[in-house]
């Protein structure tokens, strides 16, 4: 008995600061703009829920979200499980490079994804303009904006890393004999996917594919911009319902159906993976990785890494080559060559109206930076203790219970979330509606569930025996912890650390927040050149994009040959 | 247990930084300077100089709050208004100016200078919205292009009807865009609120293209960056800055306006005094600074806004590439405000469905 209660003040301790934020800078802010806007309702409570359930319109937009999104997470794990296959079972030259460059897509903003793709196939393209100049023709061969396949590319580009990362981590970690034992004892290939690898697999590609889910269901920035008017998912018509028509009660409707939708997924996602966990006897990736050695295997992974590069590199370089070209449209009627030039780069530096907000390009990216890592602790402080409470009971209610609510802070509407900051956060001594810590407090809720999946798959891999063993052998707890658990997910942990990274550096806060203008981030300046008329304003957008590509491609390949010690490698 | 330890300091560091931002509020006392909190949009930009000129001559210290686009920046005003956020909001337009009046979130500031602003641009009789500036959102075209092929540009929004225009235009999408809903507004008011419709499904037959944000319709859509639609829903102010934003030796805009009557709609910025500021004559003082000649000469080139102060002289190299519409449509706030809903859902049925 004494045991027991002893177990569930340990647990209770883990939870405790996860909670505490949670409560403090998600649910209470939400909870007050939900009462807010329930309260302008003037025919009471129900009202809205009637008005968006009556209406065909709300369950298109309900049925165009999901749809879109299963589509584009199906689309995403057919790209990212052959990758994650490939990075985790073999060694290639230049793979560690690949790694850092498949990551960069997660963290571009969306409106410099948009300027990426329309450098590559918009109407002035380089596609475009070659197909026109090649087949002779008269109009664009490919029409890419405003269409359902412009929104699930982009999907894909986003979030393909995530499948990459998470589930080839987890395998790589996979013991090989597992399989050649079962080919030993006679199963054919197929039979060993299915029985042996796949089963062992689910949870890692589980867990990541409903996080990609989740983005894909939240979606607001691809689907605005690139999907264009005809396509609207719930976080857009919050946004329109916000915004244009200022009807908070039927926004706060939409944002409580979308909640609903998130929790009830992660439930379903929760039971699952609690039945589907085996533990197992991690190995060191060092073991289980081979050479490309047969023609075919090499074949086969070339074939795979050109279409990687192509979906999610290409259009990057486009951009990249499109910010030291000069911008003329006398281009695309192809009665000029391209000029090459560095005036974008060079006039970054200059504030040539003196205006007051100006910072220079290597401020705002130190800002990010600051940001960044403030996000990366703050995300792995709270998310370690959450995944350790998870993978020490797995099973029981509370902890799923709890493991669902943490997943909220994903699906909910950055309009809305964004609106109960000012609303619940402005007394004393949390006044931090116009607070610099707001952004890596609102950054870390979209981090932290992010660092909870990527650990608890990992820390519930870990056989419960060897933390008995340790304990028997006169080890306290915190020794357990620092000898068992930390080595084993020190690579879940640095995998977790640069998804709260690219999140921060990447995040576009402006309509969910309130910036001070002299802390800008990268995205925000970039987002105000973009809004501007004139070549040298949409050519130095264009160039801070690329550095901003570069600079967190550095950071990245950075991250991936972290080691400390044995943690990492084990 | 590291994590803990970490996490510990972070929570204290959170705590004591969050009482430390209450504080920030002191007391005049002295030569310390005090706060001024100014919240608007974010494309609000000024000249440091000019806004230290006032902070020197007033000893005091501005922070601005930059709150998203102008519609999401207004809620946020509106949300807190029980408790402000700031002293003074900038920012609010025409098209949503009676929201902001009916939610009652400005104080009445009788201005000396309004006696310098003609009356065309003060819309609330009680003064809680003053007019700061004003912008025309306008059609543009691609020079080049129409004469490459003999296209006579068009003069008016008649003219897009035309056979000669099919597959030439692209707007933004009213529900997600300002010049989206300006332009609608245009259309409204030249043609009127019963046969608006009427000329947008002429243009849907023209195969107009609608886009959901400026930057795509301009820098994606418009042929002058790439695209193949020489005709953009943009601003009046643009076709200037093509040229002074230009890093060519080009002294003759690529692009030109649609100015022909009813085709314009002419967006007016106001800025108002926050119901329950503490620092009323601070604010009032900043208000009278930003309707004067110093702040309205400083707006064109840092916010592409022109002046409402008629003592404001604007800049030649400005001047000389504007055209300004002489009479642009127009439709009264309180007439925005009552049908925006309705206007919008009747033009997403006929132009998108």
């Amino acid at each position: 008995m004494i045991f027991k209660s002893h177990k569930w003040i340990a647990v209770g301790l883990l939870w405790l600061a996860p909670v505490l934020f949670l409560l403090l800078f998600y649910f209470y802010p939400l909870v007050s703009i939900f009462r807010l806007s329930f309260e302008r309702s003037l025919e009471g409570l129900f009202a809205p829920f009637l008005e968006a359930l009556s209406s065909p319109i709300i369950w298109r937009i309900i049925g165009f979200t999901f749809w879109q999104a299963a589509l584009s997470t199906l689309l995403t794990l057919i790209l990212g499980l052959p990758g994650a296959y490939l990075f985790a079972h073999y060694s290639f030259r230049g793979k560690s490079l690949l790694h850092a460059l498949t990551g960069i897509p997660f963290l571009m903003p969306t409106l410099v994804v948009a300027a990426a793709f329309n450098a590559m196939l918009g109407p002035g393209g380089w596609v475009n303009i070659g197909l026109k100049q090649l087949l002779g023709l008269d109009t664009l061969p490919i029409r890419f904006g405003n269409t359902l396949t412009a929104i699930l590319m982009a999907h894909v580009f986003f979030n393909t890393t995530i499948v990459l990362r998470m589930v080839g981590d987890f395998w790589s970690h996979l013991d090989p004999r597992l399989g050649q034992a079962a080919q030993m004892l006679g199963a054919n290939r197929w039979q060993t996917i299915r029985r042996v690898v796949a089963p062992v697999l689910s949870p890692a590609i589980a867990a990541a594919a409903l996080l990609v889910f989740m983005f894909d269901f939240t979606s607001f920035g691809v689907i605005l911009i690139l999907g264009g008017p005809r396509f609207a998912t719930l976080e857009v018509e919050i946004y329109y319902q916000t915004v244009s028509f200022f009807n908070l009660p039927l926004a706060a409707v939409l944002s409580v159906i979308q909640l609903a939708c998130t929790l009830g997924l992660t439930l379903v996602y929760a039971r699952l993976t609690s039945r589907l966990t085996i533990p197992l006897t991690l190995k060191s990736s060092k073991v289980t990785q081979r050479e490309l050695t047969s023609p075919r295997s090499r074949l086969g992974a070339g074939l795979y890494v050109t279409a990687l590069l192509v979906l999610l590199i290409l259009p990057l370089v486009s951009l990249a080559v499109h910010s030291v070209t000069r911008l003329d449209s006398r281009l695309t009627l192809g009665d000029a060559s391209p000029e090459f030039t560095l005036d974008y780069y060079r006039e970054l530096g200059v504030n040539r109206r003196e205006s007051a907000f100006y910072v220079p390009p290597y401020t705002a990216i130190g800002i990010s930076l600051g940001y960044a890592f403030a996000t990366t602790v703050l995300a792995l402080a709270l998310g370690f203790p959450a995944a350790l409470a998870l993978s020490r009971n797995a099973g029981s209610s509370i902890n799923r219970g709890l493991d669902a609510l943490l997943m909220l802070p994903l699906g909910t509407s950055a309009v809305t979330l964004g609106l109960g900051f000012i609303v619940a956060l402005d007394e004393p001594p949390l006044d931090l509606r116009a607070s610099w810590l707001l952004v890596p407090l609102a950054h870390t809720l979209v981090a932290f569930p992010f660092v909870v999946r990527n650990l608890t798959p990992a820390l519930r891999s870990i056989k419960p025996r060897m933390r008995q063993a340790a304990a028997v052998l006169g080890a306290p707890p915190g020794s357990v912890l620092r000898y068992i658990d930390l080595p084993m997910v020190g690579r879940a942990i640095l995998v977790a650390g640069i998804f709260a990274f690219t999140i921060s550096m990447g995040e576009f806060g402006a309509t969910s927040l309130i910036s001070r203008p002299e802390y800008p981030t990268v995205p925000v300046v970039i987002y105000r050149l973009i809004s501007r008329p004139g070549e040298f304003n949409y050519g130095q957008a264009l160039a801070l994009s690329t550095i901003l590509m570069l600079v967190a491609g550095a950071g990245m390949f950075v991250i991936d040959k972290f080691r400390i010690g044995e943690i990492g490698e084990f | 247990m590291k994590a803990k330890t970490v996490l510990l300091i972070i929570t204290i560091l959170i705590f004591t930084s969050a009482c430390g931002q209450t504080s920030t509020s002191p007391t005049a006392t002295g030569t310390e300077p005090r706060t001024l909190t100014i919240m608007t949009h974010d494309s609000f930009l000024a000249s440091e100089s000019v806004i230290s000129a006032f902070e020197t001559a007033n000893n005091v210290k501005i922070q601005f709050l930059l709150s998203g686009d102008a519609g999401t920046a207004l809620n946020k005003a509106i949300l807190s208004k029980d408790n402000p956020l700031a002293d003074v909001f900038y920012g609010v337009d025409n098209t949503f100016l009676s929201r902001a009046l009916t939610e009652n979130i400005f104080d009445a500031y009788n201005s000396p200078l309004l006696a310098d602003i003609p009356d065309e641009y003060e819309m609330d009789s009680q003064n809680r919205a003053l007019p700061v500036d004003w912008g025309d959102v306008c059609l543009n075209y691609d020079q080049l292009y129409l004469t490459d092929r003999n296209i006579q540009p068009p003069l008016n929004l008649e003219d897009l009807l035309k056979p000669e225009f099919k597959d030439l235009l692209v707007v933004e999408n009213p529900a997600s865009s300002s010049p989206g809903l300006a332009f609608l507004l245009a259309t409204i008011g030249h043609f009127g609120a019963d046969k608006y419709l009427e000329y947008w499904q002429g243009l849907v037959d023209n195969n107009l293209l609608v886009v959901n944000d400026w930057t795509t319709a301009y820098y994606t859509n418009f042929s002058r960056w790439g695209g193949d639609r020489p005709i953009v829903v943009s601003y009046g102010s643009s076709p200037p800055f093509e040229v002074i934003d230009s890093g060519s030796a080009d002294t003759i805009p690529r692009t030109a306006v649609v100015t022909g009557d009813g085709s314009c709609f002419r967006q007016i910025e106001f800025v108002g005094i926050l119901r329950g500021t503490k620092n009323r004559n601070l604010a009032e003082r900043w208000i009278d600074f930003m309707l004067s000649p110093t702040f309205q000469e400083n707006m064109p080139l840092q916010m592409y806004v022109f002046p409402v102060n008629s003592q404001a002289t604007m800049d030649e190299t400005f001047t000389e590439y504007l055209s300004i519409p002489e009479n642009p449509a127009y439709v009264s706030p309180d007439d925005i405000a009552e049908n925006r809903e309705q206007w919008i859902n009747d033009w997403t049925e006929t132009v998108l469905r």
